[in-house]
């Protein structure tokens, strides 16, 4: 383990010290580390003489809480009541911040942060405990073996006598750093997996408008800027005219940078009035004349060949062929936005050899690259600090970096520090999307109503094709982010084909919250429902079948949710009740949605009831609110959200148009996690697969009505 | 130069009167609970105290508003506010918590009008502010405890 000197804590106090409020993610945490003396033996704990307890989180908290998850760990480890622990934002600086499940590249994302966590924290914080364990041990002349360390206390267990971790500080700084420190038996936690035991650190910041995100940024002599950017995918600038905008008052200059044309201005109205003003003419590029309905037909088109294969067990096709019951369906699901509530901002400040960001930063480790690359700056001259996001959902972990690049463009061209704003219109229209797919399904049962092939086409661009991702993440030509959830399915079919197509096209797309399995586990758990129903099988006995012993994780929250939901138990008229199982990013997720129709096209989701095995739920509570939040997530997109192209132009721009589910739509949602001593997995993401398919198969449990394409909107046709 | 009160100060600010009360809390005042999100009154970030009443900032003109007293989040105080948050804290709430400032604020304006709200009550008092993380029921279920604490009785 590497240690975090001292004069990392003094850049970071520096940079939260000069009068301004950025730079860490709760307030007084920069005192915290410009205090006395300290003990800070590895990159993570800090433990000061007051007893203070500084952790340092190098994940982005974006609302999936890794702000109270990971520092839950630390404080369960090394022994210390909750309120002592404070958190701050970690640098950017893969040499000690990288994310072991993304390799040497520092970032959140895949909903891997406690799985990263789990080991490097509690050792890390281990080591620090047996510090202060053997510093308390010498000062009370006992044996180490006689002391133990409870509630921010090293003590004697015999005399009951002992100091505080702040009064032991110097001198546990003084010995040497356990390499490979015991750790706590589970037996023996107190705050993990407890109820209520910890609680979430960033919730008075976020109730009285003092947590800091990426768009709340003031620097001494800042401006800010937005930017014209081409209205589609592909074109360039040909040449603007900017003398109405800079007339605009408050306009200080007008730039052309390599995304678009920069409005700067001494505040965000007056360049937003500048932008408007300006006159830009562009030249079409590949996406001038895009429309969905071209993309359709095209996709449609490669659904009648066979794809590359993702994966193939016996002869799908041959037993399709011989088969005299046969299903086809064909599945669609749109282009999406990301649509966090905090559009995309960034702010920098330069200095000779050296770029300060502030940001919403996903991925830093790309983000300084990129940003080195525009300033010819070596990655480490350049410095990011990680505020809070407004949400993301994949959308600030860009392989582009596309925000950051901007934001750093303008400032190259600015005399002072710059804000880049992104309005809403621009987050809606300027790409980014979760891809567009077309899914060919195709299965076979045999007169026993056993499902005897299954083929799932896909047609798709690649997130990973052309960017940096491509190497690790494409195989044999298959990206396996726009397969995963349906190349992994886990039903026991013995002819099974999955083939992919990954069509070209200049419409940018990316990880959107749950990636691939975002349309995957809506096409899976939908027509294997279609098989279920076609067989006459209970859609829960048939999973539970096909799932046999090979899948207990998924037959656990399978049967965890259908118990707690009532599966079975009669309904009253006009209500259906549908079910799905998914495992995305090493979790499993079952849900059971319960719909009323009206019996004209109306309806509503009244119920959801989820199951979760997640490893140890380190913190049940927000677990349970990343299942809550990825449902809302889920169901926004499976009724309302659509991003379509005609003319090669988005034909949304803001939430009257590219609506998401508001408070009187959410549904009630219980959320039951299955007890587990697994290493903890992912929640930010797992929650969203199942929702669409469980809500689809309810409604044509309550209407006969099949759903394949969404969103699905508001209304169904019933009957 | 406009005069704007705000969180109880005077405040003089050199904008053009059409520029949204937003913009002129956040760049102008330094004051950036209020949050921008749509910027066409469609998602209720940006919501604010006017004269008592929750208004959308990003599509109030300064100019327009000379003499009405503006409430911040940061300028929020009493024993609705407290309320309030106590529950946001206490329900662990938020998420992203972009969006909860507005929340707030809407929640305040509702507990003020109706001090027992049913749930439809809520509904439509708070369907305009929107949330992407989906702590919509964490926040039904804030306001009445709000409210059950406001009305003395165990929450």
């Amino acid at each position: 383990m590497t240690g975090l000197p001292r004069r990392r804590f003094l850049q970071l106090a520096a940079v939260a010290g000069a009068g301004l409020a950025v730079g860490v993610r709760l307030g007084g945490a920069g005192e915290a580390l410009a205090a006395g003396g300290d003990l800070a033996p590895n990159a993570f704990v800090r433990v000061d003489t007051d007893g203070t307890v500084t952790v340092v989180v190098k994940h982005l908290e974006m609302g999936q809480g890794v702000d109270t998850g990971l520092p839950a760990i630390v404080a369960e480890e090394l022994s210390v009541p909750w309120p002592a622990v404070r958190v701050v934002s970690a640098p950017a600086d893969s040499g000690r911040y990288n994310n072991l499940l993304f390799g040497t590249a520092q970032g959140t994302g895949g909903s891997t942060s406690m799985a990263n966590s789990w080991l490097q924290l509690r050792k890390a914080a281990a080591a620090v405990r047996e510090m202060l364990c053997e510093a308390g041990a010498r000062r009370l002349g006992v044996p180490r073996a006689q002391v133990d360390a409870r509630q921010g206390r090293v003590a004697d267990s015999a005399s009951g006598k002992g100091f505080g971790y702040g009064a032991l500080v110097d001198e546990a700084a003084t010995l040497p750093v356990p390499q490979d420190p015991p750790l706590k038996d589970s037996k023996d936690f107190t705050l993990i997996g407890k109820d209520g035991a910890v609680r979430r650190t960033d919730a008075t910041g976020k109730t009285d408008g003092s947590a800091v995100y990426g768009a709340d940024v003031i620097l001494p002599d800042m401006v800010t800027a937005v930017v014209a950017r081409p209205p589609t995918f592909g074109a360039t600038l040909a040449r603007f005219d900017d003398s109405k905008a800079r007339a605009v008052p408050g306009v200080r200059d007008v730039v052309a940078i390599p995304s678009g044309v920069a409005v700067v201005a001494d505040d965000t109205w007056s360049a937003l009035k500048g932008r408007e003003a300006l006159r830009v003419e562009w030249r079409d590029g590949a996406g001038a004349t895009l429309s969905t309905d071209a993309i359709r037909a095209r996709y449609a088109a490669l659904l009648e060949q066979p794809g590359l294969a993702a994966r193939r067990e016996g002869d799908a096709d041959a037993a399709l062929a011989a088969s005299g019951r046969r299903l086809s369906a064909v599945y669609e699901v749109p282009y999406l936005a990301h649509a966090p509530m905090e559009p995309l901002s960034c702010a920098v400040r330069l200095g000779p050899g050296r770029c300060e960001i502030w940001a919403g930063c996903q991925s830093q480790t790309s983000d300084q690259a990129a940003a080195a690359k525009v300033l010819g700056l070596q990655p480490q001259q350049v410095a990011i600090n990680t505020l809070f996001a407004g949400g993301s959902f994949g959308r600030r972990a860009n392989p582009t970096s596309d925000y950051i690049v901007e934001a750093v463009e303008i400032a190259k061209r600015a005399d002072g520090p710059v804000r880049l704003v992104w309005t809403r219109e621009d987050d809606i229209q300027g790409g980014y999307y979760r891809a567009f797919f077309l899914h060919g399904l195709d299965g076979a049962l045999d007169a026993a109503g056993n499902p005897v092939a299954w083929r799932h086409r896909l047609v798709g661009q690649s997130i990973a094709a052309g960017t940096a991702h491509a190497a690790a993440m494409i195989k044999d030509g298959i990206d396996r982010t726009s397969v995963e959830g349906a190349s992994t399915l886990p039903y026991a079919i013995p002819n099974l084909s999955v083939e992919l197509h990954s069509p070209a096209l200049p419409v940018t797309v990316l990880w959107w919250r749950s990636v691939g399995s975002s349309h995957n586990g809506f096409v899976t758990e939908s027509f294997l429902d279609e098989m279920a129903h076609a067989a006459g099988r209970d859609p829960l006995e048939f999973r539970r079948a096909l799932l046999g012993d090979a899948h207990p994780r998924h037959r656990a929250v399978l049967d965890l949710a259908a118990e707690k939901a009532g599966w079975g138990s009669p309904l009253p008229a006009g209500r259906g009740r549908g079910i799905a199982v998914h495992e995305s990013f090493r979790s499993f997720v079952a849900q059971v949605a319960e719909v009323s129709v009206d019996g004209k096209g109306g309806f509503t989701v009244d119920r959801v009831v989820c199951a979760v095995d997640c490893g140890i739920a380190v913190t049940p509570d927000v677990v349970r609110a990343q299942m809550e939040g990825g449902i809302a997530f889920g169901l926004s997109a499976a009724l309302y959200s659509a991003v379509t192209l005609r003319d090669g132009r988005v034909g949304q721009s803001n939430f009257h148009d590219y609506p998401v589910l508001r408070m009187s739509e959410m549904p009630a949602v219980e959320v039951h996690i299955v007890p587990s001593a697994e290493p903890p997995t992912g929640v930010g993401e797992p929650g969203v697969p199942p929702i669409a398919p469980a809500v689809a198969n309810a409604l044509f449990a309550a209407t006969g009505r099949r759903i394949r394409t969404l969103p699905f909107g508001g209304r169904i046709r019933e009957g | 130069m406009i005069s704007v009160v705000v969180n109880g100060e005077v405040h003089k600010v050199d904008a053009d009167p059409d520029t949204p009360l937003l913009w002129v809390l956040r760049d102008h005042l330094g004051l950036t609970g209020a949050k921008y999100g749509c910027g066409a009154g469609l998602c209720g970030a940006c919501t604010v105290m006017m004269d008592g009443q929750p208004v959308r900032s990003c599509r109030t003109a300064v100019g327009d508003i000379e003499g009405r007293r503006i409430v911040t989040i940061e300028g929020m105080r009493g024993r609705v506010i407290d309320a309030l948050r106590a529950a946001w804290i206490a329900l662990d709430v938020p998420q992203c918590g972009y969006c909860q400032s507005g929340q707030l604020i809407s929640a305040a304006a509702l507990l003020a009008a109706n001090p027992r709200p049913s749930d439809a009550d809520i509904d439509r008092a708070m369907d305009g502010n929107l949330c992407r993380c989906g702590t919509y029921r964490r926040i039904r279920a804030g306001i009445h405890r709000a409210a059950a604490t406001l009305a003395g009785a165990a929450p």
